[in-house]
Order: structure tokens, then C-alpha cells, then sequence
């Protein structure tokens, strides 16, 4: 990477001289493109206190942990074996809802035993990312309460995304790989008189909607002690996107979140757009804020849907899934897909929208606001609805920023952080909508502020399609985008962009990125690295649902059975994310 | 399709009147309270008509079910929309989604579990192949662990492919020929939209067949036992566990 490091500069992060007063010379910080976030430097040793100083001085108050991206840089150009630098990068990514500022806060790990001091208590939020990277990099957290593996199962052996290990190599799992009792045997109390029981909740259960498993300790039907866990649907979607050309990771990124799969392309396209220095026409800009904005509808209906059949309300589940049928159509008109898209390209959409696409998208506001309307009628002041979902998974404030909560869990526990508000991308600085909030923090305010968000989803989309823009769709830039094919056929330079698109893929310029949007369910951040080369040398995701179930075991703690399952549902958590 | 439907006889019929037997084992007066048919084609017909699913959903082809069995597409027209979460009310699995090393041995337990007769439908490409994730942590296909009647492809299928893949089912239930293939263990899954001639041989005799190191799928005729021993955890990565 050509970025190099240099004494503390003022201009990028506003407590400089702050830092360089309390953490004399350890903390230094890095030269960043435009397009990233701010970074810092620092070594393992100081990172413990770095850490303290970001989250607790009011200069810096980062006070909301959002994702741990590690590199393995052996691969990339110009690393030199045990050279300075190292072969492993922790990259803390850190966010101050007071300041709305991010930071990437780095640090350099060698080749031989890679070890950090574990940030859980500083950011309770960095547990299980500190178990993902010790799973899949094989970087050590020293004081981690649990380090165990997370996504992959115990009879792995390596760490799957070091780029010495083969993307096609399996281990074989047995029952007994899979976490049984040791919960049992932890929370077994013998002064406890009365008999506590152990209840397996998944991975293959109803409620959870996909692929998730908690063990609980149960006394009755109070929760006593939970623990959860993930990685039942760990398809590898990093070390995939490593092997394929930046725009073939497209079609990966729409099974991230398949409840809204073009929020995603979208993050994706945005953040390599930005690492390319490329801007994408208005026409691009508007469609993909619509269809961001029907996916979100979608995304929420199935939340709420699928949420209320647990809860013993299944009419509710017919009435949101009809408008939900009718956005697949206008989502298969677009792109001849219903669920997986693949419809983000760099610089653009894959194909032009269809001719009646403004018409047709109008016509679907209509049939969303009645059947929200219906699910509201119903449920929003339905008593046993309020009797299962009024002050049951409550989240505090504090709470959910120090578990690393965003999206409509953050802001229903009274945090308006939305990323579509305080770091407008695509069209979003040009309209009007508001952010739902509720204080409670319970299930209940996680249930209305979604209601709310599909109101204000269709604000923005009743307003983008008054003035829908005009003209091209996509990039006149041949660097990523075909050129049209009379250029093609004509022009010897149109020939040769399309040779080398068509053989080598985008060219991406070796650098390294944090771009995030806002997903249904929170922020969705990309960790990109590039190496120059037409290949991803690293993706990470930031997916939101994965700090939202890593909490899920705390809030259930001393609830019921019941209501646990309704809080799972409303926390929304979508596996394909989860473990990617 | 030649599967005769049951045929009925009726005696001593009155138009538009049935009346009940007058008790168990007496037969009724009139009406048409009996027909003559073989057992195993009631049977089959009855097994064809109502079955249970139980969904195996994992990712984003539970998405899809859902739309199935929601109101716009509506299983119940097939008969088929009593979904059961427990595998012992069940008698279809769908394996909707990819099934990941991770949860191989719940799919062999739910599988387990169900009580004879059983089917099992491979919804999407991911449960059928592994799809896409060619990758180290993805079972490359559920036939490596459940024997599997019909694949759905598409990633993920429509409904109306699904729908096909259920359709296709019970003809093969209705047929008897599944009952007989499966005891003859000449077996040979049919596959939903794609072409036939690139089936793989679904049968793994119920054993976990995916070894450490592994490749390709197996061809049929290698136990699963044997590429166990041969190629048994290979130390690979740097060996941390």
C-alpha cells in the first residue's frame, strides 16, 4: 500500500494534539486517500489504552464499536517476510455517534503468535468480533473472556482466511463438534433447591427463522443463563470474494441479507466506486435509492411478518407477504430476478430500468400503505400484542451502544444514528424523511419504529419518483463499465476496453477502504483492501444482525422462554449475514 | 401418466344421497360407501395428497418457501401446506438453503428423525451442488449426507419451480416406483430444470461420505468408510485448533 506514516496531523483528526499529549509518540497517524476514514497507528501494547482514550475522552468519544477487520498482508505486494509492518492488521473500526465521526484504529501484529490485547472491556460490543478474527485469521486476544471458534465448527483445523489456507479445504463435523452442555455444566448450581433444565433452541427451530442456536438454563420457563451461537450458515462469502473478480463478488453480497439483497450490491458498488474515484449518473443514483427503499419495505415486512406468526398473529404473515409479491415484480422487471439480483454493478445497474418503471413503482405505494395499514390496525394497539411485546427484550441506551447495536434496534432504544441522515449517499441528501426513534428499547418500539421506517421508506420513494432523473444509466467510464457496442465494433479503443474488461475485470488501485451504508438492519460496512490486481485481496463485511445476536444472550437473561422469542424475531436476525 | 386413479364401485346408488353405515363392520344400505382398489394405490394416493412438509429452511431459499406457502402461490392447492417444524410429523423434507459442514449433522438427525415414508426435496442449487460456495466450510451438496428424491434448481427456484419439484414428487409417490427403487436401492433422483444426464448418483448409504481434503463428490460403488481412512484429517493451515 502506498500509504505511509507520518507524525500526527491535525487537519484529520480533531483531537490530535490531545492524543499526542496523552499517548506520547505511540499513537501516530496514518495518511488516508479522501475517500476513507480516518486511521490511526498504533502497537499492541499501547492498544488497551488508545482504546480508553477514544472511547472516554469527550474529544473523541467513540462510544460505539462496529467491526473488527483483520488482514493477512503476506500476499500483498511489497510485503516482506518478517519485515516491519508484520504479516496480521487488526482494524478497529469505531464510530462516535456524538461527533458522527469514524475511525479506523490499526494495529500491526507479526507474523509469530499474533497476539492484541482483547478490547471487551472496553467495548463490550468487540467480543464475538474478537472471536471471529481469532476463527478465521488465527489472531490471538489475550484477556478474551471466551476465545473460541464462532463461525466455524471445532473440528476445524487452520484459520480459513490466512492466504496460505485453501479455499477448498473441509474438515469433517461431528455431532460432537457442535457446543452440547457446556452450559449446563457452567450454570449448574447445586445450592440451587429448585431444578434448573437445559433447553436447545436450534439451529433448526421455527422462530429462528433460519440458522440460529442458543442453549438456554431454564427454571420453569425463566431464562437463568443463555448462551448463543452462529456459524450454521458460514458460507465463506470472504475467502469466495477472494477468488473472484470484483464484480463477480456481486451476486455473493445479495445472499449477505436475501431479505433486502440490493442494499448490499448497493454498499458494495458504492464502496469500490469510491476506491475507483467514480461517479455514477443521477438516473443510477435515484433508481438505486428506490430500490433501496423497497427492499428495506420488503426487508421489514418479513421482520414484522414472520415475527408475528411467532407470536400466534399469522394473518398478519398473508398480509405482508402480498406486498411483498408485488415488489418482486417490479424487482424482476428490473433485473429478471425476484430474490437475488445481483442488479448493483461498479459504476451503474447492470441493465436500464424498465420503461414504466416510475409508473409501476407508484402503483405498488398504494397496496403497501393499506396492508401496513391492516398489520397496524391489528397489532399496534392490540392488547396481547402489547401484553407480549411492551417491556419485554429491553435494551437500554447504554446498552445498545456499548453491544454495538445500529439500525432500528439502535434507534428504538432512543439513539438516532442513521446513516442515510448523517452520511448521505446515492440521493439521500436530497430528500426529506424523518427518523423514527423510540425511547423504550423494548420489542414493541423495535416493532412501531419499523412500521415507521416503511412510512418514511415510501416518503423517499414518492419523492425520488417526482422528479426521476433522465439520461444514461450507467458510467461513461470504460475502465468499469462496457462500452456500447457500435464503439466497440467502430473504435479501436472501444475494442480494447472491452477486451481488457471482459478478460481481466475492473482494475481496482491498490488501497483499502471502510465504506457503510445503511442496511435494513443497521449499518452495513465494507473493509475493502486492494492489491491492484483485477482480485479483492480482502472483503469485510460489517454485518449489522452480527452484535445485535452476539447481545441476544444478555437481554433474554431472567425473561421467558416466550418472550425470547419474540425478542429474536423483532432483533431481525438474518442468518446469511450473520455468518456470511 | 398410467397410475389408475381408485375406482369406484358403487351400489345400490341414490343420486346425490350418501347415508352412513349403520355401525362398524355393516355395511350401508345405500350410497357409495365403499370402493374396490389395491391398497398400496389408495395409499399412495392418500401419501401424494397430503404431504407434510417440514422445511429445512437455512438461508434464502426459506425466503422463496415462504412466498410458496404464503397466500399468493398457496401450497394448499397441492395439499401440501401443513408445514411441520417437528421432523417426526413430517414426511417431506425440503431442504431449502445451504447446508453448511456446521449443520451437516442436524440435517442427518432431522433426517433421522422422520418416521418412514419419507421424501426429500433439494430446494435450490446450494442444497443440491453447494452452488456457488465452492468453499471450505459448505457441503457440496445434502446427497453427501440424506439421500435426495428431487432437485430443485435455481438459485434460489421460484416458486412455480417448487411448485414443479412437489408436482414432479407426487407423480413418483403416486407411481409406487419410489417404493420399489428405494427397496431395490436402484434409485436414481430426478432433477427439476436441469438436464438430466448431469445427475449425480444421490445415494450415500445415510453416512456422512465428505472427508477432510475432499474434492469431488463420490461416484457410486465407493463406501464412504473407505475415503475416510485414506485421506483422514490431512494437517493443513498451520494446525492451530
Amino acid at each position: 500500500m502506498s500509504t505511509t506514516l507520518r507524525g500526527l496531523d491535525r487537519s484529520t483528526v480533531s483531537f490530535g494534539p490531545l492524543l499526542e499529549q496523552k499517548l506520547k509518540g505511540r499513537v501516530t497517524v496514518e495518511e488516508r486517500p479522501g475517500f476513507d476514514i480516518p486511521t490511526l497507528v498504533t502497537d499492541a501494547g499501547t492498544l488497551k489504552e488508545a482504546a480508553l482514550f477514544l472511547r472516554d475522552d469527550p474529544a473523541a468519544a467513540y462510544d460505539l464499536f462496529l467491526d473488527l477487520a483483520s488482514v493477512d498482508r503476506s500476499k500483498l505486494p511489497g510485503h516482506v517476510e518478517g519485515g516491519p509492518g508484520g504479516r496480521f492488521q487488526a482494524n478497529y473500526i469505531l464510530y462516535s455517534t456524538k461527533r458522527n465521526e469514524h475511525l479506523r484504529l490499526r494495529v500491526n501484529l507479526p507474523e509469530k503468535d499474533p497476539a492484541a490485547p482483547s478490547l471487551t472491556g472496553v467495548w463490550p460490543a468487540a467480543n464475538w468480533f474478537e472471536r471471529e478474527a481469532w476463527d478465521l485469521m488465527g489472531i490471538r486476544f489475550d484477556g478474551h473472556p471466551n476465545l473460541q471458534r464462532l463461525l466455524t465448527h471445532n473440528g476445524f483445523v487452520g484459520h480459513a482466511l490466512r492466504k496460505d489456507y485453501d479455499k477448498g479445504q473441509r474438515w469433517l463435523c461431528t455431532e460432537e463438534d457442535l457446543l452440547q452442555t457446556e452450559l449446563a455444566a457452567k450454570t449448574d448450581d447445586p445450592a440451587d433447591m429448585f431444578e434448573t433444565m437445559t433447553l436447545n433452541f436450534g439451529p433448526s427451530h421455527p422462530t429462528t427463522h433460519g440458522t440460529l442456536r442458543i442453549v438456554m438454563r431454564v427454571d420453569g420457563e425463566r431464562i437463568v443463563a443463555a448462551e448463543s451461537e452462529c456459524g450454521y450458515l458460514h458460507r465463506c462469502f470472504e475467502k469466495m470474494s477472494e477468488t473472484h473478480t470484483w464484480v463477480q463478488v456481486i451476486p455473493y453480497t445479495d445472499r449477505l441479507n436475501y431479505c433486502s439483497p440490493m442494499i448490499n450490491g448497493n454498499g458494495y458498488a458504492l464502496a469500490v466506486e469510491k476506491m475507483l474515484g467514480i461517479d455514477v449518473p443521477q438516473r443510477a443514483k435515484a433508481a438505486r435509492t428506490v430500490l433501496n427503499e423497497f427492499s428495506r419495505i420488503m426487508d421489514h415486512l418479513v421482520c414484522i411478518g414472520a415475527n408475528l406468526v411467532d407470536l400466534g398473529a399469522l394473518t398478519n404473515f398473508w398480509y405482508a407477504f402480498q406486498p411483498r409479491e408485488e415488489i418482486y415484480g417490479l424487482l424482476e422487471a428490473c433485473c429478471g430476478a425476484r430474490l437475488t439480483s445481483s442488479y448493483a454493478r461498479i459504476g451503474g445497474l447492470a441493465k436500464d430500468l424498465p420503461e414504466n418503471f416510475v409508473e409501476w413503482s407508484r402503483s405498488l405505494l398504494p397496496t403497501i400503505r393499506d396492508r401496513v395499514a391492516d398489520v397496524d390496525g391489528l397489532i399496534t394497539k392490540n392488547k396481547i400484542a402489547w401484553k407480549r411485546l411492551r417491556g419485554t427484550g429491553v435494551v437500554t441506551k447504554e446498552q445498545a451502544l456499548a453491544w454495538g447495536f445500529t439500525g432500528p434496534c439502535l434507534r428504538a432504544s432512543g439513539v438516532a444514528y442513521d446513516v442515510r441522515k448523517d452520511n448521505p449517499y446515492e440521493m439521500y441528501g436530497d430528500v426529506d424523511f424523518d427518523v423514527p426513534i423510540a425511547t423504550e428499547g423494548d420489542n414493541f418500539a423495535r416493532y412501531i419504529v419499523r412500521i415507521e421506517e416503511i412510512r418514511q421508506s415510501m416518503r423517499i420513494i414518492e419523492q425520488i419518483l417526482a422528479k426521476f432523473p433522465k439520461g444514461p444509466i450507467n458510467s461513461d467510464d470504460y475502465r468499469v463499465i462496457l462500452p456500447p457496442k457500435e464503439m466497440v465494433y467502430n473504435e479501436m479503443e472501444g475494442l480494447i476496453y472491452h477486451f481488457k474488461l471482459v478478460f481481466e475485470g475492473v482494475k481496482v488501485p491498490a488501497g483499502e477502504i471502510y465504506s457503510y451504508t445503511e442496511g435494513a438492519n443497521g449499518e452495513l460496512g465494507f473493509s475493502l483492501v486492494s492489491d491492484g490486481s483485477g482480485f479483492p485481496y480482502r472483503v469485510k463485511v460489517r454485518p449489522p444482525c452480527f452484535p445485535l445476536f452476539a447481545a441476544y444472550e444478555k437481554i433474554i437473561k431472567g425473561g421467558m422462554v416466550s418472550d425470547a422469542v419474540a425478542t429474536l424475531g423483532l432483533l431481525n436476525i438474518i442468518a446469511g449475514e450473520l455468518d456470511r | 401418466m398410467k397410475t389408475p386413479l381408485p375406482s369406484l364401485s358403487v351400489r345400490n346408488a341414490v343420486p346425490g344421497r350418501i347415508e352412513p353405515p349403520l355401525g362398524p363392520g355393516m355395511p350401508s344400505t345405500s350410497g357409495a360407501d365403499f370402493l374396490t382398489t389395491k391398497l398400496d394405490v389408495a395409499v399412495q394416493w392418500a401419501q401424494s395428497n397430503s404431504l407434510w412438509p417440514m422445511p429445512f429452511g437455512t438461508a434464502c431459499c426459506a425466503i422463496e418457501f415462504m412466498s410458496v406457502v404464503s397466500s399468493h402461490y398457496d401450497l394448499a392447492r397441492f395439499g401440501a401446506e401443513v408445514v411441520r417444524f417437528s421432523p417426526r410429523q413430517a414426511d417431506l423434507l425440503i431442504v431449502a438453503g445451504t447446508v453448511v459442514d456446521k449443520l451437516a449433522p442436524v440435517l442427518k438427525k432431522v433426517y433421522d428423525q422422520m418416521a418412514e415414508p419419507k421424501w426429500v426435496i433439494s430446494m435450490g442449487v446450494c442444497a443440491s451442488t453447494g452452488g456457488f460456495y465452492r468453499a471450505y466450510h459448505v457441503v457440496q451438496g445434502i446427497d453427501e449426507i440424506v439421500p435426495v428424491d428431487v432437485y430443485v434448481a435455481g438459485c434460489p427456484p421460484t416458486p412455480e419451480n417448487l411448485i414443479h419439484g412437489i408436482m414432479e414428487l407426487q407423480k413418483m409417490i403416486q407411481s409406487g416406483d419410489l417404493a420399489r427403487h428405494r427397496a431395490s436401492r436402484t434409485f436414481v433422483p430426478i432433477r427439476v430444470g436441469t438436464d438430466p444426464d448431469l445427475s449425480i448418483p444421490a445415494y450415500s448409504d445415510g453416512v456422512m461420505a465428505h472427508t477432510a481434503g475432499k474434492k469431488e463428490l463420490p461416484s457410486i460403488g465407493e463406501t464412504a468408510e473407505s475415503e475416510l481412512g485414506a485421506s483422514a484429517r490431512t494437517a493443513a493451515g498451520d494446525g492451530n485448533r
